[in-house]
């Protein structure tokens, strides 16, 4: 099955009769709505002039400011406005970081799996992607440093590791302290530099925010922010904290693509956490989000067949989820668009092949009761496709009788060929 | 060509610049099926050339809205560019009958024919017409009689190549040709989750045809065959709706009489299954020139790649005149 035939499946999703664990949409309805409204009015009525006008590549420098307010609420004490550079969403940040760094050709360390849309960009830039594996606790610092070791050893030029620490996207897991410690020595170590994509690190369940990748070490770690999961995706603004000499080519090149970000959606921003109480909002969401996390949780333990396994997220929007032996997520597509489940294939978020018996759930979206529907059908859908395999699995082609006679690929069959529809008319169409 | 409305519309006094009203065309698209990206396609295509040939067209899906939409706001005849389940299964059908709602295309029942492939095949080939052997079973016959076993008998009798396709569907989802037959069971899981029978059938090789019949007034007119060639050489979804990824040809590079006995099949099929104002065959001319009905549908795609609209054009027709006489034609009558 091709990308177009799984876009095609996904075309559903916008229906209400389907449940979408699909898309990983925040839940924006729980947001002030009036108030943000009115506050975004007044910026167009009341300062037009500047709002509505082109502004600087970098970003505007009262926005930059409060990013690093936010960025402090991770430990990360020492950015300054001027090393921060606003971007069309992070999704932005991280295309110029990759043109700025990366040539056709060269290695991108990604964990395994990945997000997505970091794998889109790296492939438009023509990078090798490695996949790095991870486990409960994040990526695996001792497979980092075998796959650093064994491409260097390659004569590859390995230009990042890409990772997000915090609720990974699509994996749900986080790095944990230690081996976030163990990540940056290994940086140091290896002459590495690391890209945290840190989108959903405000959005924990359990305990404060881990401190971040880029707290630890401000020469060696490039992070990436965004608005999209506190406040609004629609509004597209997220950031790039990059050291000087790196902003530089990053504020060129951001000219190149869009002249400046939007003035007005980045007056939003600053002006919403200047006035709204945005840290209780972001409470909101994650109490929200928690309820939605657990609705998912306490549904797969409670429906999914023997050797389901998945992850169980302290944050962000996402579970991943492995199928029994031998089922493969991609597959099994149709039969879900029909139960009307709809979930994303996990091989979409490896850029070598693998991932065919994962599959993304998000939970951000969907109320809990629709939640635990969705899951209720896909446990079904997953039962159908095992009583599938049990069906197939054990067939031995090597025994048929077309293979013994004329050989595997024979286009001959051994016998007179029955002629006519074999199915309930058999009869009454008289055969040949 | 004929005005479309002045088949239902009385003319308008000379020199009083009074038109008729024009007809209102509701079209249905989307739905909730695989191929709904498709028919979204296809039924922004027919509400673009209706509104052009000057109709009152307004696009809706079929869902909860759609029966208290057309109450309220009644159509003078629907079309349905819905693919897949529903729109091609003969159910919105029926239940636009129940509504006394008019509609472009076949009757219901007709449709449930046609939508299960396998059923379709038997009444084609009882009707003369040729179309690669088969066998259609679903997954619990596998399970009951053990699915080596009949696997075996069906590799026996119908050798290889074979196509494994879902018994009822379109847009080639779920299409697989098997040259080995290890991969046979493996086409025959992915299959199964489109649906619960699984078609098996004997591969043809030749060309691929796509056969298109309208019926304005006439009978039913074979328009000329559109000839498919993927460049990768096979003609999955991918090929299908994705520009230049297939070369068409309309009309088909066919002799005379292979190009006439594929207008007769197309035909003969379109009455056969008792279908009514439009249909597309899928059909391989093999190299005797012997044309070989695949399966039919009674919902043709419209989109920009879509075959149909390539044959309307090859036959000289405009295809939003045509989407418009075949509305006239349905307007106010019902089922």
């Amino acid at each position: 099955m091709k990308t177009s035939e799984i876009r095609a499946l996904f075309s559903v999703v916008s229906r209400p009769e389907v449940v979408s664990l699909a898309g990983g949409m925040p839940a924006v309805t729980a947001l002030p709505l009036d108030a943000v409204g009115s506050m975004i009015g007044e910026l167009v009525s009341g300062m037009g002039a500047q709002t509505l006008q082109y502004g600087s590549g970098q970003g505007d420098p009262r926005l930059r400011e409060r990013i690093c307010d936010v960025m402090a609420l991770e430990g990360i004490a020492d950015a300054s406005p001027s090393e921060v550079v606003v971007t069309v969403g992070s999704q932005q940040g991280l295309d110029l970081v990759t043109r700025v760094f990366v040539d056709p050709g060269d290695v991108i360390l990604a964990e395994g799996p990945s997000y997505v849309g970091a794998l889109g960009v790296f492939q438009a830039a023509q990078a090798r992607v490695r996949h790095v594996a991870m486990d409960d606790h994040g990526l695996i610092p001792e497979a980092l440093e075998e796959a650093l070791v064994d491409c260097r050893a390659n004569g590859d030029r390995v230009k990042f590791l890409y990772t997000v620490p915090n609720f990974h996207n699509p994996a749900g897991v986080t790095l944990s302290e230690p081996r976030r410690e163990a990540l940056v020595a290994l940086a140091e170590k290896h002459d590495l530099l690391i890209i945290e994509d840190n989108p959903y690190g405000l959005l924990g369940f359990e305990h404060e925010p881990l401190r971040a990748l880029r707290a630890r070490n401000n020469q060696r770690v490039i992070y990436l922010g965004s608005f999209s999961k506190t406040f609004s995706p629609g509004l597209r603004v997220g950031w790039v904290l990059a050291p000087l000499a790196v902003r530089e080519k990053l504020v060129l090149a951001t000219e190149a693509q869009v002249l400046c970000p939007p003035s007005l959606t980045q007056y939003a921003v600053a002006r919403y956490l200047d006035t709204q109480p945005w840290r209780e909002q972001i409470k909101t969401f994650t109490e929200l989000y928690r309820e939605r996390r657990d609705a998912c949780l306490e549904s797969l333990a409670a429906l999914m067949p023997a050797g389901t396994a998945w992850t169980r997220p302290e944050g962000g929007f996402y579970v991943w989820l492995k199928l029994p032996h031998g089922l493969d997520a991609k597959l099994m597509q149709p039969r879900a668009v029909n139960a009307h489940v709809a979930y994303v294939p996990g091989i979409g978020f490896f850029a070598d092949g693998n991932g065919r018996e994962y599959m993304r759930l998000s939970y951000c979206y969907p109320e809990p009761d629709r939640i635990r529907e969705g899951v209720r059908r896909l446990a079904r859908v997953i039962e159908a496709e095992l009583d599938l395999h049990t069906t197939f699995d054990a067939v031995d082609t090597g025994t048929f009788r077309a293979v013994g006679s004329a050989g595997r690929g024979s286009q001959v069959p051994d016998v007179e060929p029955y002629v006519g529809p074999a199915n309930s008319d058999r009869y009454e169409d008289g055969g040949a | 060509m004929t005005d479309p409305a002045a088949t239902t519309a009385a003319p308008s006094a000379p020199g009083t610049g009074k038109e008729p009203p024009a007809l209102r065309a509701v079209v249905l698209a989307g739905g909730l099926t695989f191929e709904r990206e498709v028919s979204l396609s296809s039924g922004t295509q027919v509400w673009e050339e209706l509104a052009r040939a000057g109709l009152e067209a307004e696009l809706r899906d079929a869902d909860a809205e759609l029966l208290p939409g057309l109450a309220a706001a009644p159509a003078d005849a629907v079309f349905i560019a819905l693919h897949g389940a529903t729109g091609e299964d003969g159910a919105l059908r029926a239940v636009l009958d129940l509504a006394g709602v008019p509609y472009v295309g076949s009757p219901a029942a007709a449709c449930r024919l046609a939508w299960d492939k396998p059923a379709a095949k038997s009444v084609v080939r009882t009707a003369g017409v040729t179309t690669p052997d088969w066998v259609a079973l679903p997954h619990s016959t596998f399970r009951e009689l053990g699915a080596g076993a009949v696997l075996d008998l069906i590799v026996a009798r119908l050798g290889l190549p074979l196509m494994v396709k879902p018994a009822s569907g379109g847009s080639a989802l779920g299409v697989q040709k098997i040259t080995r037959v290890e991969d046979l069971p493996a086409a025959m899981v992915s299959c199964f989750a489109y649906g619960d029978t699984v078609l098996v059938e004997r591969f043809v090789d030749g060309i691929e045809l796509a056969l298109s019949v309208i019926d304005l007034g006439n009978g039913p007119e074979a328009l000329p065959a559109v000839e498919i060639a993927p460049r990768s050489g096979v003609f999955d979804y991918t090929a299908r709706y994705t520009p230049g990824l297939t070369e068409y040809h309309a009309p088909a590079r066919l002799s005379e009489d292979v190009a006439a006995r594929a207008a007769a099949v197309a035909v003969r099929v379109h009455e056969a299954l008792g279908l009514a104002d439009l249909s597309r065959s899928d059909a391989i001319v093999s190299a005797d020139g012997e044309v070989h009905f695949l399966e039919v549908n009674v919902s043709p795609g419209l989109t920009e790649t879509s075959m149909f609209p390539m044959a309307i054009e090859a036959a000289g027709y405009e295809l939003g005149e045509v989407l418009a006489r075949l509305l006239a034609r349905r307007a106010g009558s019902t089922r």
